[in-house]
């Protein structure tokens, strides 16, 4: 079976996307204090890095930044097969804070649904926030982003990729058809 | 790599991968433990039996916060309130509760083989939370663990293991878990609590205890199980602790670094003594602390993954 | 009643005799044996390819009657035998209540006389209720049928007991038939000691438990001048020891059963019940030892332990298991085996299984002469079958050879002339 590959963002396109969605954050939160960066384990958390680099290059303030795994909290363990769990590392703690999740991309909405269960049980957040690279449609869930990278309706049968290099940067979104 | 085992009978059934992506999950679990809020939803809906058709408190609690750290419901039937007294067979019994459909039945039982057989006959997923002197795997997975932790890496270690070798499950599982992951085992211990062809499961024997604990980087001490043995293995207890029990003595002989263990419960002053057990080579409570971790990692490897909906 | 067995390879080896001849049969006495019979008869058997041996002789078997009629009884024991092509059997005095007296000698000779498909000889007791304290009624035991004595199960351990019961057997020209074990060296042992009951977690039985024992009972024949026969030798010990008394002239025999010279103790591993017995499986060594001295006569018998038990029995977990497999019906192919390997030749093994075992209880049994009762046992020995569970004709199962290949069978089976079984080709 032949799989189509269509580059939907280069590098330039990935990282002017991850720059607006900084100045958005900024915007809308007004400055850094209080926010808690959360990248969802793998892509999320590399984009998460890049987003909390880029704003502290605007800011010129840091900010902090956590790595969830959501394995735990998912609805379907019955049916995987993959059961490799990560760790997460959240170093500072969420109550008060406003959280952005970070993910690469957005889909059915359920590992945003494990992700703000996992974010809840560590504390109480003021609010939590959603910032995806790519959101591709399909919701099964009432889940809406905050801020977006490209939206790209896409059909069931196609797959969204995105790659990273070996330092965990964002270098492409590639739309796979097959 | 997937891994999604049925049972977790023994470790001589894992491969080092398979060890590996335990201790792997468990370092994913361990972090639950320290939050102020210890629970995570992941075994929601899910029914855990502790069957313990003998007395531990150790293991039995550790099995039963790991099953609620998970949310997991947990079921606890010890041996002297279930029907074992008035007759009924272990497979009755095991049917029995069985048939109120438990996702995992988590067993200890005196008998060695006892999971096998209660695996071999259930649907269900049986952990083998320690039968006879046969097999104790979740105590060999927080060892290395342990070992792991404060080590780095297990591969290339001494592992010394002294004390009643005979009536220990823990050993077994201890020799062919460590072997695996590459570490060198030494037995010790008298020749009356040393069964013939220990060799052949992968270790050096040893009557000796200080050459077995020269230059050892882990010293495991084996509680002198009491109500075990008869009374024809050692003259006495007394006799034991001069020639096989750890002190500040002969811990010198090992390396600088040693840590050592102990699977509990101890017997102060028999084979450890007190400063031994509270000096600072001691990790006999991370072991404990890090029992939770790996059972939440047993726990969970057992009940993902598609074969639960086949059964 | 005349019946003719023709063409048939007749192995007698109380008469040293291999060779086709013609038997003829008349009201169940061997009448004559001759190179070509050709007379009228009502039943002519034609025996092309097949051996004709003295009916097989087991000497050591457990058929629960009176008192575990639901592990097996007289009936089903001794079909079972005449399947296995066995027309006589002693059985052991472990019943419930035990055989130490003249009621339940006679209760079992007349039951097996009426409904039996085989020759039952009793085995009494040594000491009354096998309780090792007192000697048992021999005389009148002896009188009553039995051929031997022995507390099979529950060794006798105190040694003066046991002097007075070789001294006290001997005056009515008795053997004592000693299950050679020192109780207290194997504790609560469950399986042979060694590196798999190691790697099992399973309390070991030594082989020193039997050896000591075994060395004593020799002794105290010897010391005694009484007649001994070890049962199912398990060691390579025992094996030797038997063969120094014979050497010295003691008056000693020993048994070797299938399983012990079929199996080691690797066939314990999955915790499989069916292969714990006691003695249990030992070693390759122990193996290749009893080989040995099956070859070299030291070993006088082979014969089966048949213990049968209820599946609730064998299905629990290991240490908790009764002892014991049944083996009336695999004994014929078990034995064969020992031809196919080269360890015995065919003679033998049919010595083996028939006169030899008969000389050790003293019965008239076990041999083709002309005059003997018509105990008759036609083998084909190249059949192949498989051992199937389903076709077994004891009451239990308990055998670890389900589902084994096995070459040789009896195909007819004839007590005092008459069939009692058939094999269905």
């Amino acid at each position: 079976m032949s799989v189509e590959t269509i580059e939907i963002l280069g590098s330039e396109g990935v990282q002017r996307a991850l720059t607006r969605i900084a100045h958005e954050i900024l915007e809308k939160n007004s400055g850094v204090d209080d926010l808690l960066l959360i990248g969802i384990r793998t892509g999320g958390a590399y984009l998460a890095t890049q987003l909390q680099q880029k704003i502290s290059e605007i800011e010129g303030a840091s900010v902090s930044m956590g790595i969830i795994d959501v394995t735990m909290y998912r609805d379907d363990l019955g049916s995987r097969n993959n059961l490799e769990v990560g760790q997460s590392y959240i170093r500072v703690p969420v109550t008060d804070k406003k959280v952005i999740l970070v993910d690469d991309v957005l889909y059915t909405g359920r590992t945003i649904r494990a992700a703000l269960e996992a974010v809840i049980a560590l504390g109480r957040p003021q609010n939590i926030q959603l910032a995806i690279l790519v959101d591709r449609g399909h919701r099964e869930l009432p889940i809406r982003p905050d801020y977006i990278g490209r939206n790209i309706p896409t059909a069931q049968n196609e797959q969204i990729r995105v790659d990273f290099d070996d330092n965990n940067t964002a270098q492409a979104v590639h739309l796979l058809r097959s | 790599m997937p891994f999604n085992p049925k049972h977790i009978l023994s470790i001589k059934s894992l491969t080092a991968e398979e060890i590996n992506f335990i201790l792997n999950t468990a370092d994913s679990f361990k972090e639950i433990n320290t939050r102020q809020i210890k629970k995570v939803p992941t075994l929601r809906g899910k029914t855990i039996v502790n069957l313990f058709f003998e007395a531990s408190t150790r293991t039995r609690t550790s099995f039963e916060i790991a099953g609620k750290r998970l949310s997991a419901d947990t079921v606890n039937i010890s041996a002297s309130s279930s029907s074992v007294v008035k007759g009924e067979t272990l497979e009755d019994t095991a049917q029995n509760i069985e048939a109120m459909h438990p996702d995992i039945i988590v067993m200890r039982h005196s008998a060695s083989g006892a999971c096998d057989y209660l695996a071999e006959r259930l649907n269900c997923s049986v952990i083998n939370a320690g039968d006879g002197t046969h097999e104790h795997p979740s105590q060999a997975l927080l060892d290395a663990f342990t070992i792991r932790q404060h080590k780095g890496e297990i591969k290339g270690l001494t592992v010394t293991i002294a004390g009643d070798i005979a009536h220990s499950r823990v050993v077994r599982s201890n020799i062919y878990c460590l072997n695996k992951l590459g570490a060198k085992v030494k037995i010790a211990g008298p020749r009356t609590m040393l069964p013939p062809g220990l060799e052949k499961l992968g270790c050096e024997v040893h009557h000796n205890l200080k050459d077995a604990i020269t230059d050892a980087d882990c010293i495991m001490m084996l509680r002198i199980q009491r109500e075990r043995q008869g009374k024809t293995l050692i003259p006495s207890l007394r006799e034991y602790s001069r020639f096989f029990g750890l002190n500040d003595n002969n811990l010198q002989l090992a390396k600088d670094d040693a840590i050592v263990l102990h699977p509990g419960p101890m017997n102060r002053g028999v084979e450890i003594s007190s400063s031994v057990a509270d000096g600072k080579q001691n990790v006999i409570l991370d072991q404990v602390e890090n029992g939770v971790a790996v059972r939440m990692a047993l726990l969970y490897l057992v009940a993902g993954g598609e074969k639960l909906q086949d059964s | 009643m005349k019946i003719l067995i023709k063409n048939g390879r007749m192995i007698d080896p109380a008469n040293q005799i291999d060779a086709i001849q013609d038997i003829l049969v008349e009201n169940g006495i061997i009448t004559s044996v001759a190179a070509a019979i050709n007379t009228e008869a009502e039943d002519i058997i034609d025996a092309s390819g097949l051996l004709i041996t003295p009916g097989l002789v087991d000497i050591h078997t457990h058929l629960r009657d009176p008192g575990q009629e639901y592990k097996e009884d007289i009936i089903s024991g001794t079909r079972a035998a005449a399947a296995g092509g066995i027309t006589s059997l002693a059985c052991m005095p472990n019943t419930s209540p035990v055989n130490d007296s003249l009621a339940i000698t006679k209760y079992i000779i007349a039951k097996a006389k009426e409904e039996g498909s085989a020759n039952v000889f009793p085995i009494a007791c040594i000491s009354k209720g096998m309780k090792g304290e007192v000697l048992a009624e021999m005389g009148e035991l002896k009188e009553g049928g039995c051929v031997g004595f022995s507390d099979d199960g529950v060794p006798v351990s105190n040694g003066e007991l046991m002097r007075r019961a070789f001294e006290y057997a001997d005056t009515f020209a008795m053997p004592i038939i000693s299950h050679a074990e020192d109780l207290s060296l194997v504790g609560t042992g469950c399986m042979n000691e060694g590196s798999v009951a190691t790697e099992l977690g399973l309390k070991g039985i030594p082989w020193v438990a039997e050896d000591a024992a075994t060395a004593r009972e020799i002794m105290l024949a010897e010391f005694t001048g009484g007649r001994l026969h070890v049962c199912h030798v398990s060691t390579k010990g025992s094996v030797d020891l038997v063969r120094q008394g014979k050497a010295r002239g003691v008056r000693v025999s020993c048994e070797a059963t299938p399983h012990h010279f079929t199996l080691t103790d690797e066939a314990v591993r999955g915790y499989n019940t069916n292969a714990k017995m006691n003695p249990p499986l030992r070693s390759q060594e122990d193996v290749d030892a009893i080989h040995a001295g099956l070859a070299d006569g030291t070993i006088d018998a082979i014969a089966t332990d048949h213990a049968p038990h209820h599946y609730d029995e064998k299905n629990v977990e290991f240490a908790a298991a009764m002892n014991g497999i049944i083996g009336l019906e695999s004994l014929l192919p078990l034995s064969l085996k020992l031809v196919e390997d080269g360890v015995v030749n065919m003679n033998q093994v049919i010595s083996l299984l028939t006169d030899r075992p008969a000389r050790i209880i003293g019965i008239d049994r076990g041999t083709l002469s002309v005059g003997a009762v018509a105990d008759i046992t036609l083998i084909d020995p190249q059949l192949e079958w498989e051992f199937a569970l389903e076709g077994l004709h004891s009451k239990s199962k308990n055998t670890p050879f389900s589902g084994w290949k096995m070459k040789g069978a009896a195909v007819r089976t004839l007590l005092a002339g008459k069939t009692v079984f058939e094999r269905s080709l």
